[in-house]
C-alpha cells in the first residue's frame, strides 16, 4: 500500500535522555529525519552515537532508566476507524507497555536484530519462536501459522525448512541462523523494517549473501528499510538516502550518491576520507579523525564534533549547536559553514 | 570508547588528567578498594567486624567479671537496663536486683530493684589480665564505677549458673570467631593445593580429585560432623578439641572451595595471556604464580569470607548439640545451649542474646563477602 | 505445555534421554558400595563400641555390669569379630534388605526408621515446595522491580534469614508463640494423637502442626533460592533474545516467563535435587530443638550410642537420597535445558 503523499515514517526532533545516577546522557539530542515507502533509509555513525538509541525509540523499546522525553515519531497508517484513507499515529505518545504499540512492533514496524544467536532464546526451537510472532498478529489457527513459517524459511532460503522449524539455534549455522531471524523479521510482512548492524557479526561472505537477501526481500514486498551500521561500504551498496550521526545529532541527511559524492560535513568528510583504499597512494598514512568520542558526560558545547573539527571555527561552533538545514535539493547539513545559527525563541 | 577512566570518587566533570593518570597506574587492589570503598553497607558491616575481632584479641577488656564464676544464689538475673541519666544529671547506672524465693520451687527469682542503683562508667578499673599475654593491665571497658560495690552490673543477665552472660559473651566471642577464621584458612590452603593440581594439571589427577570431592560432598554434612566430633575422646582438654573441631570443619568445607578454584583455574587456562605465557618459555610454577593466582586471588578472598559464616553456623551448631566446643571452654554455641528448650527460654529469654550476635556476625560477613565479590569481580560494572 | 517441556521431543531425543539416564543408574550401586565403606569407617571410627558407651551410661546412673556379662554381649552382638568380618556382615545383611538390629532399642532398624520416615519426609516436602511457592515468584518480582522498597525489603528479609542458623528461628519463633500467645508449638502432634495410629484425624492433626517446622527449615533455603533467582534473572533481562521478544510485540509479563525466567531457572533447576538431602540434615537440628519425632534425633542419639546397624543404615539411606536426588537434579536439567542434551552425553 504504497503512498506517495508523504512518508511513511516520519522522526520530528526525537530526544531520548539516560536519567543515570552521575548526570543525564542525552543519547539522541534532536534528530529528524523521513523514511518513505519502499526506501532503503541508511543510519550511519560510529558507536556511541545514537543510532540503536533512535530506532529503539521508535520502537519504543528504549530501556530504563531511557525515556523520550521530546519530539513525534509519526508514522502513517490507514485508518482503524474504519473510515478511508490514512492517518498519523504518534509513537512516541504511546503507552510503551500498552496494546496499540505491541501491535504495531512485529506487524507493522520489525526488528532484525544485531547478533542472531543471542536474539534466539536457545531453549525454544526457531519455529516455536516465529510461529509466536505469526500468532500474535495474525488471527490464524497454529497449524495455518506453521505453514506460514515454513514458506517464511523458504523464502529466505534456508533448505529443509520443515526440519529447520524444530531445530535450536545453536544448531544451525551463521548465515542460516541470519536468515532465520530475517524471516522471523518479515513473518507479518511489516512495512518498515529495522535493520540493526545486521552484517556486523557475521563474516564477509555470509554478509554478501545477506545484503543480497535484503535486497530481493524489499523489492518482492516493498517493505522500507531502517539500515543502521557503522560501515560506509555497506551504506554505499545498499541505501538510497543516508543519515550520518555523531553524538546523537544528525550532522548530515541525503540521498547516498550526494553524501558519498559530495559530503558537505566535515566529519562525513573525514569519514570517507579514512575509508581505505585500493587506489590510495602506497606508504602513506591513512588518514584519521584526531582526538577521540567525549564520555557521554562530557559532550562539547555547541557543535558536538568541533573539538574534533578541522574546519572548527572558534567562537561559533563552540557556542551554539547548528541546526539540520537544506544545502542543496534534498541534502541537509547542520554545520555553520553553510548556514548560521537559527534565531532560536 | 571513552580514553577517561571513571575514578570512583571523583565526579566526571572534575577529573583532571592527574586523576587519569593516578587510575590507569592504580594497582588492582587499589581498585578493589575504591569499588569496594562504594559499598557502604560492606563498608559498615566491616566496621562492625573489626569491632568484633577487637574483641577476639582483648576479651578481657570488654568483659567486666570472671566468665567461669559460678554462684548458684544468683541464677536467672534478667538483663539490666542502663539508664543515663537521674536527678543529678549524666549519670549512666544499672539497676540492682532484688530477689525473692519463690516457695514453691524455693528457686530465688530476681527482679530490678526500684531504689538502689549501680553506677556504671567507661574505663573502670577491676580484675586483672594479660593483654595478648604480653602486659598486664586491669582497665576494662565497662564496668561498675566503684570496683568494690557488691552489686554488680549484669547487662544481659546471668543463667542457670549464675555465670555472668555478658563476660561469658565477650570470651565465646573469640572462640567462634576464630573456630571460623582457622576452619576457613585450613580450607582454603587445601582447596587451593588440590583444587589448583585438579585445575591446572587436568587429566588423571583431575578426575581423581573430582571423585573424590563428588565423593565428599555427597555425604551428608550435619551427620558428619556429628560422627566426627562424637569421636573426640571426652578426656581432651579444651584446646585439643578446639583444633579438632576446625580441622572437622575443614575437612568438609574444602571441597567448595576446591570447586571454586579448579573451575578458575580451567577457565584461566584457556586464556591467551597463559598461552603467551607458556610460548614464552614460563616454567609451570612460575605462571601458576605470576600469572594466573593474580588473577583470581581476590575471588579466592571473597569466597573465602563467604565461608567463614558457613563455619560459624555449623560451630555454633554442633556446640549448641554438645558436640562440638565443650564446656568449660566457651563459645557462642556452648552459651546456647542453656538455651535449649522452650522451658528454660521461658523463664530467662535473654539466654538467647548469644543467638542475636550470631546472626549479626554472619550477616556482616556476608555483607562484606559480597561487597569483596562484587569489588573483585572487573567486569561487574 | 512448552513452557517447561522443550516443544520438540523426537524419538531420537528421547532415545539420547534413555541412555544418559541408564548410564546413571549402572553407575548407582557402584557408588553405593563406596558409600558402604565410607559409612563403615565413619562408624567405626571412634573408639570403643556400644558396648563401651553403653556401660558408661549404666555407671553413670549407678548400676554396673561384670565383666563376663559384657563379654558375653560383645559375643553376642558380633562386636568381637575382626573389624573386615563385620563389614562384609553388615554388607551382606544389607543387600539382603535387612538393615540390622538397633542394640539400643534392640528392634529391627528398619522399624525405628520407618516409623519416623514418613514424617521426615513429609517435612521435607513441605519445607520444600514452600521454599519453592515463595522463592521464585519472590525473586522475579525482586528482579523486575529493581531497587524499589520492596526489592529492599525483601533484601533485607533474605540476608536475615540466610544469617539466622535455624535452630535459632525456631527458639524465637516458639518463644514468640508462647511469651504472647501462651502457645507450646513442640511435637508434632496434638496429646492425642501421639502415639495413636494413622487414621484421616492424624494426617490434618499432623498438617496444623508441620507448617511452623517447615518454615524453620525452610526459611534460610529460602532466602538463598530467591537471591539466586533475582541474580540469575538480572543477568538475563538484558540479554539480546528479550528484547527481540519484545520487539515482536509480546506482552511484557508473558515475555519474562516465556524467555528470562526459563533462562533463569535453568541452573536453578540443577540444584532441585540436592534439596532433599539437604532438608534431611538440616531438619536434625530443628528436630531436637522442636520435640519432633522425625529421624534427625534418633540418628543422633545412635552416633553418639554408637549403634552401629542403626547410625550406619540411617547414613546409607542419606548418602543414597543424595545420589537419588543427584540423578533427579541432572534429568530435570536435561529435559529443561536442551542445550545439555547435546553435550552430556
Amino acid at each position: 500500500m504504497t503512498t506517495q503523499n508523504g512518508p511513511l515514517l516520519s522522526v520530528r526532533d526525537l530526544k531520548t535522555y539516560f536519567m543515570m545516577d552521575e548526570g543525564v546522557v542525552k543519547a539522541v539530542d534532536g534528530v529528524s529525519f523521513d523514511v518513505h515507502a519502499g526506501q532503503i533509509f541508511g543510519i550511519v555513525g560510529e558507536s556511541g552515537c545514537g543510532k540503536s538509541v533512535t530506532v529503539k525509540s521508535i520502537l519504543r523499546i528504549v530501556e530504563a532508566p531511557g525515556k523520550i522525553v521530546h519530539g513525534q515519531i509519526l508514522l502513517r497508517r490507514s485508518r482503524q476507524d474504519g473510515t478511508s484513507g490514512e492517518e498519523e499515529l504518534d509513537l512516541a505518545g504511546l503507552d510503551a507497555r500498552g496494546r496499540e504499540i505491541r501491535s504495531i512492533r512485529g506487524a507493522q514496524i520489525a526488528l532484525i536484530p544485531q547478533e542472531p544467536m543471542a536474539s534466539f532464546s536457545p531453549v525454544h526451537t526457531i519455529g516455536n519462536q516465529i510461529i509466536e510472532t505469526i500468532l500474535l498478529h495474525q488471527p490464524i489457527d497454529k497449524q495455518a501459522a506453521r505453514n506460514l513459517a515454513r514458506d517464511m524459511l523458504k523464502d529466505v532460503g534456508v533448505p529443509m525448512p520443515e526440519r529447520r522449524l524444530d531445530e535450536y539455534s545453536w544448531q544451525l549455522s551463521g548465515g542460516l541462523r541470519q536468515r532465520a531471524i530475517i524471516a522471523m523479521a518479515l513473518s507479518c510482512n511489516p512495512r518498515l523494517l529495522i535493520a540493526d548492524e545486521p552484517t556486523t557479526a557475521v563474516d564477509v561472505t555470509t554478509q554478501a549473501q545477506v545484503l543480497r537477501l535484503l535486497r530481493q526481500l524489499q523489492r518482492e514486498r516493498n517493505s522500507a528499510i531502517i539500515f543502521i551500521t557503522h560501515d560506509l561500504g555497506v551504506i554505499a551498496q545498499m541505501a538510497s538516502f543516508v543519515m550520518v550521526m555523531y553524538l546523537g545529532l544528525v550532522m548530515e541527511q541525503g540521498p547516498v550518491d550526494a553524501i558519498f559524492h559530495a559530503p558537505k560535513h566535515p566529519y562525513t568528510q573525514a569519514l570517507l576520507r579514512s575509508i581505505p583504499s585500493v587506489n590510495s597512494q602506497p606508504r602513506v598514512s591513512l588518514p584519521t579523525i584526531s582526538g577521540s568520542i567525549p564520555h557521554p558526560f562530557n559532550k562539547p558545547s555547541g557543535c558536538p564534533f568541533h573539538p574534533r573539527c578541522i574546519k572548527n571555527m572558534p567562537g561559533k561552533c563552540d557556542a551554539q549547536t547548528p541546526a539540520l538545514q537544506a544545502v542543496g535539493e534534498k541534502q541537509l547539513v547542520s554545520c555553520f559553514l553553510y548556514h548560521d545559527a537559527e534565531v532560536s525563541a | 570508547m571513552a580514553d577517561k577512566i571513571h575514578d570512583a570518587n571523583a565526579p566526571p566533570s572534575e577529573l583532571s588528567s592527574k586523576d587519569e593518570d593516578r587510575v590507569s597506574v592504580a594497582s588492582n587492589w587499589k581498585l578493589v578498594w575504591w569499588r569496594f570503598r562504594k559499598n557502604r553497607l560492606a563498608v559498615a558491616s566491616a566496621i562492625v567486624l573489626l569491632i568484633f575481632y577487637a574483641v577476639v584479641l582483648v576479651p578481657d577488656f570488654f568483659s567486666n567479671q570472671d566468665p567461669e564464676a559460678t554462684d548458684a544464689f544468683l541464677a536467672f538475673i534478667p538483663m539490666q537496663r542502663i539508664s543515663f541519666f537521674d536527678k543529678t544529671g549524666v549519670n549512666p547506672s544499672v539497676p540492682d536486683v532484688v530477689g525473692k524465693r519463690n516457695s514453691v520451687t524455693l528457686k530465688m527469682e530476681w527482679a530490678p530493684d526500684e531504689i538502689v542503683r549501680i553506677p556504671i562508667a567507661l574505663f573502670v578499673r577491676g580484675y586483672k589480665y594479660k593483654v595478648l599475654g604480653l602486659f598486664e593491665t586491669d582497665i576494662h571497658l565497662i564496668d561498675a564505677k566503684d570496683p568494690k560495690s557488691k552489686g554488680r552490673p549484669h547487662f544481659l543477665g546471668t543463667d542457670r549458673l549464675g555465670r555472668d552472660q555478658w563476660s561469658r559473651m565477650m570470651f565465646g566471642t573469640r572462640t567462634s570467631m576464630t573456630v571460623g577464621l582457622v576452619a576457613v584458612a585450613l580450607s582454603m590452603i587445601l582447596g587451593v593445593f588440590l583444587g589448583g593440581i585438579s585445575g591446572y594439571f587436568g587429566g588423571w589427577m583431575d578426575m581423581v580429585i573430582q571423585r573424590m570431592i563428588d565423593l565428599l560432598q555427597s555425604l551428608p554434612t550435619i551427620p558428619i560432623w556429628l560422627m566426627m566430633t562424637a569421636a573426640l575422646p571426652q578426656d581432651w582438654r579444651p584446646e585439643q578439641v578446639f583444633l579438632a573441631i576446625t580441622i572437622i570443619l575443614a575437612f568438609i568445607g574444602w571441597t567448595t572451595l576446591a570447586r571454586e578454584i579448579r573451575g578458575r583455574f580451567l577457565s584461566l587456562r584457556e586464556e591467551d595471556f597463559i598461552v603467551a605465557a607458556e610460548l614464552a618459555g614460563c616454567s609451570h610454577l612460575r605462571i601458576i604464580m605470576r600469572h594466573m593466582v593474580p588473577a583470581f586471588t581476590s575471588h579466592i578472598i571473597a569466597a573465602s569470607t563467604l565461608a567463614i559464616p558457613v563455619m560459624i553456623i555449623s560451630e555454633t551448631s554442633l556446640s549448641f548439640l554438645g558436640l562440638g566446643i565443650r564446656p568449660p571452654a566457651i563459645s557462642w554455641g556452648v552459651l546456647l545451649q542453656e538455651a535449649q528448650n522452650i522451658q528454660t527460654v521461658a523463664l530467662a529469654p535473654w539466654l538467647m542474646f548469644p543467638g542475636l550476635v550470631v546472626i549479626i556476625a554472619v550477616l556482616a560477613y556476608n555483607l562484606v563477602g559480597d561487597g569483596l565479590r562484587d569489588a573483585a569481580d572487573p567486569y561487574g560494572h | 505445555m512448552t513452557f517447561v517441556v522443550p516443544a520438540s521431543l523426537s524419538l531420537w531425543d528421547t532415545l539420547r534421554m534413555l541412555r544418559f539416564i541408564i548410564k546413571r543408574l549402572l553407575l548407582l550401586p557402584l557408588l553405593m558400595l563406596l558409600f558402604t565403606v565410607v559409612v563403615f569407617a565413619l562408624v567405626q571410627a571412634p573408639p570403643g563400641d556400644f558396648l563401651t558407651s553403653y556401660v558408661a551410661m549404666l555407671a553413670s546412673s549407678g548400676s554396673s555390669m561384670d565383666a563376663a556379662q559384657v563379654e558375653a554381649l560383645r559375643h553376642q552382638f558380633g562386636l568381637d569379630q575382626p573389624v573386615y568380618v563385620r563389614y562384609f556382615l553388615w554388607l551382606g545383611s544389607i543387600v539382603r534388605g535387612d538393615l540390622g538390629l538397633s542394640l539400643e532399642y534392640q528392634r529391627p532398624s528398619s522399624e525405628l526408621i520407618g516409623e519416623r520416615m514418613l514424617v521426615t519426609l513429609l517435612l521435607a516436602l513441605f519445607a520444600f515446595v514452600l521454599t519453592w511457592i515463595v522463592a521464585i515468584p519472590a525473586g522475579i518480582y525482586s528482579a523486575m522491580h529493581k531497587n524499589t522498597a520492596l526489592d529492599y525489603i525483601f533484601a533485607v528479609l533474605n540476608y536475615i534469614g540466610v544469617a539466622t542458623p535455624n535452630f535459632m528461628l525456631a527458639l524465637i519463633l516458639m518463644w514468640v508463640a508462647f511469651s504472647n500467645f501462651g502457645l507450646m508449638i513442640t511435637g508434632l502432634f496434638s496429646p492425642e494423637y501421639t502415639q495413636a495410629p494413622w487414621s484421616l484425624g492424624r494426617f490434618i492433626d499432623l498438617l496444623k502442626h508441620i507448617w511452623l517446622p517447615a518454615i524453620v527449615l525452610g526459611v534460610a533455603g529460602t532466602a538463598r533460592l530467591t537471591r539466586i533467582m533475582r541474580a540469575n534473572l538480572l543477568d538475563e533481562l538484558n540479554k539480546p533474545y528479550v528484547v527481540t521478544a519484545r520487539a515482536k510485540g509480546m506482552p511484557e509479563w508473558k515475555l519474562v516467563i516465556k524467555y528470562p525466567v526459563r533462562l533463569a531457572l535453568s541452573p536453578i533447576i540443577s540444584t532441585v535435587g540436592w534439596y532433599l538431602p539437604q532438608l534431611f540434615s538440616g531438619s536434625l537440628i530443628v528436630a531436637t530443638v522442636m520435640n519432633l519425632p522425625n529421624i534427625g534425633p534418633l540418628l543422633l542419639r545412635s552416633l553418639i550410642q554408637q549403634d552401629m546397624y542403626l547410625a550406619g543404615s540411617i547414613l546409607l539411606i542419606y548418602c543414597m537420597l543424595t545420589i537419588v536426588g543427584t540423578l533427579i537434579s541432572d534429568i530435570l536439567l536435561a529435559l529443561f535445558d536442551p542445550r545439555i542434551q547435546m553435550e552430556g552425553t
